[in-house]
């Protein structure tokens, strides 16, 4: 009985974690039909923006909520400022200049950080279900990406913000004949994206070990998760999520933790090539 | 399209001759080597991306299982003659089973990409856990992280211990490269290859003509498969060692780019961008100053922004511009009159 | 334009022929040492201080007026933890650099990629790092810890604490895969039973299901063979689930890298192992050898096991060196086959003529306070798990990695 509520946990966790890693992208590539395939680098900077902090004695929640996601969000304002306004509705190349980046910042963090492993330690002490014990961080994450995901809903369906940024997205010539301007939309939406990558990275810092190249990990997940979503940005994340999530654990916890990624990345080809427009492209259609 | 004739194959063939014999003056052979096995690796890319439209995030999957193909064929049969055949079959039935699926699928661009680059992912991650003595093929066992090594490397047909190594490896693999680009272009010039390009610029007419769409990117797709193994197989002998490093996006994410900088929908392109970037990367390799993936990202970054059609085609618009005007317009037009003659 | 080109063309070929020049000339009057270790990547806590080592101990000689009068000049290669860059720079310094012997190689994955090679061109190789025994090739020369040496000793000491059930956790490669079967060898010797092992790749960096399916088999002792930064993780996630007070751990490469110096003191407190070194010990020769390195970079905290082993590889083939008076590889692994031994800063280290292993001391010790402390010492083991199939004086052209049989 224990051990059940233990894989529940270790599921709804690795639900979250999908949710966590992808919302980036997510928010992107739903609103402004971009992949930055630089997300996973994205992240990993964010790990460390949170390492230096602490390292200086910053408090690690506020390293983690605010000061990541301040600094990825400017580098994201950067690149989209230079390289990605220049490539709008040109889907193939905005992907080929992000892996571009996507190097670049790999290199540099590894000029300035070194190609060495570097971690924090988790802030939250275990905590026993039963005779089990498990890592108290995991429900830390849970709750953040709950939040996470309430937050967008919000902000999407509830604010006049959020109405005219969903109206720029949809016709954005409309939306300029209204006196909005397409440009800045598209560049804030960007920055919020990036600032989320940010945070994700961030979040899961005291879990791994971060390397520079950390971000190669992210990506792929990411993107298979945020591509079988469709085009729906929280219904599509919550549907794909949720199911690579358990595909993920059942494979891990009856077999192993190489198991349960294969079986990910397999059900992702069979996902996909059943519906092709992604989950929300059959089902849930319209919805946010 | 230039069509295939003597003549030309005749210079192409003293060109190549001479460059084959004045590279090794500069660099040494067994760098050359891998230059060449890129070459190869761009060109598989660059035919089915550049004249197919299909853009395949893992073309490194071919290569890897062409390498894998290799060494354990090679382990197994003790000589290379009909491993290098097999490092071709298999890859190329691969990419035929998974090309049919996802066009019979009708798969968008984005899925496609995708799904290239799971796969690439799941070789990975299963090579990577083969460790076991339960992973064993016949005689050789798949050695996970470790890989692969030591197994019989190319050697005259018929003749296990007369080893190609070295210098000659180079010239074997330079002439393997020139075998497969004139082949390349045979079909290039052939009627599938002109359909092939029809479906790049227009799917949908090329349908309302009759031609079977999936039947025939599925075939284009399993020659793209083919030529990446047989690179893999070159591969394999230059490094006598295979590891699921080869299976990386890393690899993948470098094939496009060379095609991208090389210019795309071109012969000669993709395989001067590959043998140019892989050249470039071995010399900031000696150098600690700046970090090598930087370079190679700014690069990316600035060709999409600003070159996205690659260097080969600028150049060859420079030369037109450039030399062209004193003495190229005239066999430039009869060229044209002649390839509309043939269309 | 001709002319221009026809110019370019011979300076280059006059220049590279100029920079291969001073090499071949210098090549007379000293002796070449080849390294190739990770020294960048996620193997760096290894790489960085065996180079350090390495330098050390080449430094030291040459003050001392070197080799027969020669000085050693070094050639060192990053192969930035990527195992495919290993045969490419064995191959540079076997048939381009043309070195006298090459130390080097961490995993165990690394030396099945070389070794071949070093074999192909008759260049005496050193490796120099704990592993998982049974290596038989007479051009190999290997001072690391073998499981007979760590494992037999560690197992019935940690079932002693703990108790009989055991759980092993593994790299997923040739190393953690032959380790496991002599733990699983071991425990069955003592009386135990393994209750699973699990094996993972070297990236996996989760742990959250392991550490939940440990706790549902229930033993009363963990033994992790885990290896490089990733699986660092582990140890992190088994603290933060608190698991760490309840069951105890073993292991035979926690350490090595001087991971307890990662791991805060709540994280490692009370893990066992069993070393050649640590830097804990508290002999003259260990205190010299830490004023020595803290000499020449500030401090010695980065000292740890393999480090060690590869400053006493250096020495031990640096003796036969002198034994031999040549560099000759024939006369070299003669002198080294004479039953050599150093005085290193983990004690004696002598080779064992029958299978190019080391007989040395091994410490059995626990984890406190960010320290390895040491419990029990036991004096000269010898290598017998590669002893049992191995006798190169009988075969000298045996050239193969036995595997135990389980």
């Amino acid at each position: 009985m224990d051990l059940a509520a233990v894989i529940v946990v270790e599921t709804v966790y690795a639900v979250a974690s999908l949710i966590l890693i992808s919302a980036g992208l997510a928010i992107v590539f739903g609103m402004m039909k971009v992949i930055n395939l630089a997300h996973g680098e994205f992240m990993m900077m964010g790990g460390y923006a949170t390492i230096t902090a602490v390292n200086l004695g910053i408090n690690i929640y506020i390293a983690m909520l605010v000061i990541a996601p301040i600094v990825v969000g400017l580098i994201g304002l950067l690149v989209e400022r230079l390289v990605i306004r220049h490539l709008y509705g040109r889907l193939v190349d905005t992907m080929l200049a992000t892996w571009g980046l996507s190097l670049f910042f790999v290199g540099i963090v590894t000029m300035i950080f070194g190609n060495t492993t570097t971690g924090i330690s988790t802030p939250i002490p275990g905590i026993s279900i039963g005779d089990y014990q498990i890592n108290g961080y995991n429900f830390f994450i849970v709750i953040i990406s709950i939040l996470l995901v309430l937050l967008i809903y919000f902000v999407l369906k509830g604010t006049r913000l959020g109405l005219i940024a969903r109206g720029t997205m949809q016709r954005s010539d409309m939306a300029a004949a209204l006196g909005y301007s397409p440009d800045r939309i598209y560049m804030a939406t960007f920055f919020v994206g990036s600032a989320l990558s940010g945070l994700a990275g961030a979040v899961l810092a005291p879990l791994v070990g971060l390397v520079p190249s950390s971000g190669g990990a992210y990506i792929a997940k990411a993107f298979i998760t945020v591509i079988s979503g469709g085009p729906s940005v929280i219904a599509g994340l919550i549907s794909s999520g949720g199911f690579f999530g358990v595909v993920n654990q059942f494979f891990t916890f009856a077999i192993s933790p190489v198991v349960g990624e294969v079986a990910l990345l397999v059900s992702a080809v069979i996902l996909l090539r059943l519906l092709p427009q992604g989950v929300t492209g059959r089902f849930l259609k319209g919805k946010l | 399209m230039r069509e295939i004739t003597l003549q030309r194959f005749a210079i192409a063939l003293v060109i190549a001759g001479i460059v084959m014999t004045l590279l090794p003056l500069m660099v040494g052979t067994y760098t050359l080597t891998l230059l060449l096995v890129y070459g190869m690796l761009a060109m598989s890319l660059g035919l089915i991306w550049g004249f197919g439209g299909i853009l395949c995030f893992g073309q490194a999957a071919f290569f890897g299982l062409g390498a894998y193909a290799y060494a354990i064929a090679a382990i197994n049969f003790g000589e290379s003659t009909v491993p290098m055949i097999i490092a071709v079959l298999v890859p190329a039935a691969f990419a035929a089973v998974l090309g049919g699926m996802m066009f019979y699928g009708r798969l968008g661009d984005v899925y496609l990409g995708v799904i290239t680059l799971v796969v690439t992912l799941i070789f990975f991650k299963f090579m990577n856990s083969t460790a076991g003595p339960e992973y064993v093929i016949g005689t050789a066992r798949l050695g996970g992280f470790n890989g692969i090594p030591g197994y019989q490397t190319l050697n005259v047909p018929g003749l296990p211990e007369q080893y190609i190594y070295g210098d000659s490896l180079y010239y074997v693999t330079f002439i393997a490269l020139f075998v497969v680009y004139w082949l390349v272009n045979w079909v290039l010039q052939s009627p599938f290859g002109r359909v092939a390009v029809a479906i790049r610029e227009n799917e949908q007419r090329a349908s309302l003509m009759g031609y079977d769409i999936r039947a025939r990117k599925t075939v284009l797709f399993a020659v793209g498969g083919a030529i990446a193994g047989l690179a893999g197989a070159f591969y394999a002998n230059w490094a006598e060692i295979v590891t699921p490093g080869l299976f990386s996006l890393g690899q993948s994410a470098e094939i496009i780019i060379w095609c991208i900088v090389g210019g795309l929908g071109t012969r000669l392109g993709p395989i001067l961008g590959a043998a140019g970037l892989a050249y470039l990367k071995f010399k900031l390799g000696q150098q600690m100053l700046i970090d090598n993936a930087v370079i190679t990202g700014i690069i990316l970054v600035l060709f999409v922004l600003f070159l996205p059609k690659g260097l080969v085609p600028a150049i060859e618009k420079i030369w037109r511009l450039s030399v062209g005007r004193k003495r190229g317009r005239r066999p430039a037009r009869s060229r044209r009159g002649r390839a509309a003659s043939h269309g | 334009m001709t002319m221009n080109r026809r110019h370019f063309l011979t300076a280059t070929a006059a220049l590279a022929g100029a920079s291969l020049l001073p090499l071949s000339a210098s090549a007379a009057d000293t002796v070449k040492l080849g390294s190739v270790l990770d020294t960048s990547g996620i193997f760096d806590a290894y790489g960085k201080p065996m180079d350090m080592a390495m330098r050390l101990a080449v430094e030291e000689i040459n003050a001392a007026g070197g080799l027969n009068g020669k000085m050693i000049d070094v050639t060192a290669y990053d192969t930035q933890s990527d195992m495919a860059l290993y045969t490419q720079y064995g191959r540079q310094l076997t048939q381009q650099d043309e070195v006298d012997v090459v130390h080097g190689g961490i995993l165990s994955a690394s030396r099945e990629a070389i070794r071949p090679t070093m074999r192909k061109t008759n260049t005496l190789y050193f490796y120099n790092v704990l592993y998982e025994g049974g290596v038989c090739d007479r051009n190999i020369f290997i001072n690391g810890v073998t499981p007979a040496q760590q494992v037999e000793a560690l197992i019935p000491f940690a079932m002693n604490k703990a108790g009989k059930k055991v759980y092993v956790l593994a790299a997923d490669y040739n190393y953690g895969q032959i380790t496991a079967k002599w733990i699983q060898k071991y425990v069955a010797e003592n009386g135990g039973e393994t209750v699973a092992v699990d094996f993972f790749p070297l990236d996996v960096s989760d742990f959250g299901s392991t550490i939940a399916k440990i706790q549902a088999a229930d033993p009363d002792l963990i033994v992790a063979s885990l290896v490089g930064g990733a699986h660092l993780s582990f140890f992190r996630q088994w603290a933060a689930a608190g698991m760490n007070k309840k069951i105890p751990m073993a292991s035979t490469t926690l350490g090595v890298g001087n991971e307890h110096k990662v791991l805060t003191a709540e994280e490692g407190d009370g893990i066992m192992v069993a070393y050649n070194y640590s830097q804990e010990l508290d002999t003259p020769a260990n205190n010299a050898f830490k004023k020595k390195w803290a000499e020449a970079y500030g401090d010695a905290n980065g000292v740890h096991e393999i480090a060690v082993s590869n400053y006493q590889g250096v020495l031990t083939w640096a003796e036969a060196v002198k034994k031999a008076g040549s560099t000759d590889r024939d006369m070299v692994i003669e002198a080294l086959e004479s039953g050599l031994s150093i005085e290193g800063p983990a004690g004696t280290v002598t080779v064992d003529p029958k299978t190019h292993h080391a007989v040395l001391d091994v410490h059995i010790m626990e984890f406190d306070g960010q320290k390895m402390k040491v419990l029990e010492t036991l004096k000269q083991r010898q290598p017998i798990d590669t002893q049992a199939v191995c006798d190169l004086e009988a075969n000298p052209n045996d050239n193969q990695q036995y595997e135990i049989k389980f």
